[in-house]
């Protein structure tokens, strides 16, 4: 197979075991620096960074929104590329991982509505309002509800696993082109909407809390699908003899 | 002894928690009649579908003509006829038009043997009737038609005898006969009694249940 | 050669086979008319009446009319195919399952996107959309519906072995059919207000040369794994 040029590490990677015994030791690391990190940004962002001088305090949210629609949208690739990975190689790792990232991603992606919706209500007026954003991580939202629904309706784990590899590569191709069609979808219709800051149009100040915050949110939730992870290798491995010893312990 | 056709080693294969078979072996050569028994759900579809390609849920290594088989996958398919549990024949067409774009999907079925092939199963005069208009067993002679018309070396075949009578058996039996005199192999399930002057290789799944394997 | 014109033979046999077959079983195929028509006839009556409303709504309405029934009519591309075994012998033919996975969706097209296409200036006038809109709303289904049926077949693809799937087909295809709505509908509007539609066309065209290329691999790869189950 394609096996020849790929690192050793990659292999040892499709071990369920390893994996196990190497993220257990993550978590500490990511528990802490993850908190830590977090209060920074939050204290930071929301108490100590400069307001805007047109929306006032409102803006602050965007330290949780724009981290959450960062990894909202990463979360989505790394779920396509996991299910790419134990489609291809069939590595029963890569499939857990997916499937671990599915949940939490769609979890994310009502994060940033809500929050986008949060910041929209004193801004816009109305909780909701059709922009090109919102409307983009809506419709990211509902392909990750159809990875989660192909996956719980489809009994067998490795025809599950492999259904969904192949939606989630479906909706990879077709992100930037929805993001592209909803971005100018949304020019013809609104009024010039208030677009979400650009960081580089931020000053120092204002974006550096965020850079910590969308650190801080990537470490976090990375570490939730570690935990969600360990989880999955515990019920899928659990006819095996190091995970009996491990529940006996 | 001339290589095998199709040779399987090791197979792994579980459903449902349930381990059906480990460390499967089977190697099949050319003319030999191979008949995979064992109880209902021990797993002689699955491994039926496995041998095919249908059933991608294993481990273990399986060769056609001594190469692995995802390396050979077209050549295998021109030399597979495989007839399953269900009929493979759509109920609104007839039985010359099922056949007609089985050998359009086979290149290995002769479409010029169709009608002859029809006739040799009893349905003469049926070749435009609807399917959904036959008896089960009518339906199920469409399939066995291909018998008739195919070039290829080894055939699959999962309870092919279903809702056929003792003499339609027969015929098919000695059908089978000829073709592992010419040199090719099959390898069926069945729960008909075959006829005992049939020089048969039993692999029996359920001998190979007990899983010594270190998960 | 031999090889070549038997990959054409499968084509054409196929192609004719689903129409065959679709033309046996009739209801198949005028029940996405009908839908069509229905789900376009439940807003005059459940919203409002008046022209000036309806003809605003018209080209947006007409588009979504369309994918519904599109979508109404998808789950049975494979779905009898997989029930009587004729996909597993699909699924074992050395020919290429791109061949037949494209052949069955541009007979389902034949009989779900282009006759909505045909009707579809019966549902403009219903709606009060402009003539001036007429042609393009035809030439933006035309393009657009063919790459409906293109993705649409892998969601019925990824559900063929389940046994409930018509929602959950809509589900997953859905959000994926929302370029083709914004493009497809945006080309009306341009129509009935003079501009020109080429920019429109040409993205819907790109979109289908796309779907072409893509769905119908995706779609055999989700047929093999529905099957191995």
């Amino acid at each position: 197979m394609a096996s020849k040029w790929l690192p050793r590490w990659f292999f040892q990677l499709a071990s369920p075991r390893w994996c196990y015994d190497f993220t257990g030791k993550l978590i500490p690391w990511f528990a802490v620096v993850g908190g830590l990190l977090l209060a920074v940004g939050i204290v930071w962002g929301l108490l100590f960074a400069p307001s805007d001088y047109q929306q006032g305090n409102s803006f602050r949210i965007i330290y949780l929104h724009v981290p959450a629609a960062i990894l909202a949208q990463s979360l989505y690739m790394l779920m396509a590329i996991a299910g790419a990975i134990g489609l291809i190689w069939k590595m029963k790792v890569a499939d857990m991982v997916a499937k671990s990232v599915a949940p939490i991603g769609a979890a994310i992606a009502i994060l940033a509505l809500a929050t986008g919706a949060i910041w929209g209500k004193p801004t816009w007026g109305s909780w909701w309002v059709w922009d090109a954003r919102l409307t983009s991580m809506l419709v990211l939202l509902f392909l990750y509800l159809g990875v989660i629904a192909l996956n719980s309706a489809i009994e067998n784990e490795k025809t599950a696993a492999q259904s969904t590899s192949v939606l989630s590569l479906v909706g990879l191709v077709n992100i930037p082109i929805i993001k592209y069609s909803v971005e100018w979808w949304n020019t013809l219709h609104q009024p010039a909407t208030f677009t979400l800051t650009e960081k580089p149009a931020m000053p120092a100040e204002m974006w550096m809390p965020l850079l910590v915050m969308v650190i801080a949110t990537y470490i976090v939730f990375g570490l939730a699908i570690i935990l969600r992870l360990r989880n999955e290798i515990l019920v899928r491995e659990r006819r095996s003899s190091w995970v009996k010893a491990l529940l006996t312990r | 002894m001339a290589q095998p056709l199709l040779s399987a080693d090791s197979l792994f294969c579980e459903r449902d928690d349930r381990v059906l078979f480990d460390g499967l072996h089977l190697s099949v050569s050319s003319g030999e009649i191979w008949q995979v028994e064992g109880r209902n759900g021990s797993g002689k579809t699955t491994l039926l579908r496995i041998l095919c390609g249908l059933n991608s849920h294993y481990e273990g290594n399986l060769q056609w003509r001594g190469e692995p088989i995802d390396e050979v996958q077209d050549q295998f398919l021109t030399e597979l006829l495989f007839i399953g549990h269900q009929a493979g024949v759509s109920a609104m067409l007839s039985p010359e038009e099922n056949l007609r774009w089985q050998c359009a999907l086979h290149p290995s079925l002769d479409a010029s043997l169709v009608s002859t092939s029809l006739a040799n199963v009893g349905l003469s005069g049926f070749e435009d009737v609807p399917a959904y208009q036959l008896s089960a067993g009518q339906k199920r002679r469409i399939a066995l038609a291909k018998l008739y018309m195919s070039s290829a070396k080894l055939w699959i075949l999962d309870e092919p005898f279903t809702a056929i009578d003792k003499a339609g058996v027969a015929e098919k039996e000695s059908l089978i006969l000829k073709h592992v005199e010419r040199g090719g192999s099959v390898i069926m399930t069945t729960h008909q009694d075959v006829s005992p002057h049939m020089p048969l290789h039993t692999l029996n799944v359920e001998q190979f249940t007990s899983s010594a394997r270190e998960w | 050669m031999r090889q070549a014109h038997s990959m054409v033979g499968l084509f054409m046999l196929t192609f004719k086979r689903d129409l065959v077959l679709a033309y046996r079983r009739k209801s198949e195929l005028v029940n996405p008319l009908i839908f069509f028509l229905i789900v376009a006839s439940l807003f005059p009556i459940g919203v409002s009446p008046e022209p000036n409303f309806l003809s605003q709504l018209a080209p947006g309405l007409v588009w979504v009319a369309a994918l519904l029934a599109t979508l109404l009519s998808m789950e049975s591309l494979f779905k009898s195919d997989y029930e009587d075994g004729s996909l597993e012998q699909l699924l074992l033919s050395p020919q290429p399952i791109f061949l037949v996975v494209l052949s069955k969706v541009a007979a389902h097209w034949l009989l779900s996107g282009l006759a909505l296409t045909v009707v579809a200036p019966l549902l403009g006038v219903m709606l009060f959309l402009p003539a001036e809109g007429m042609p393009g709303l035809m030439l933006s289904l035309l393009l657009g519906t063919p790459t409906l049926s293109l993705i649409g077949a892998i969601g019925a693809a990824l559900t063929v072995g389940l046994r409930r799937g018509g929602v959950l087909i809509s589900l997953l295809v859905l959000p994926l059919y929302i370029p083709v709505l914004i493009f497809g509908s945006s080309a009306v509007q341009a129509a009935v207000t003079g501009l020109p539609l080429d920019g429109y066309l040409a993205l819907l065209g790109a979109m289908l040369a796309l779907a072409l290329a893509l769905a119908p691999i995706a779609a055999g790869a989700a047929l093999r794994i529905s099957v191995s189950g």
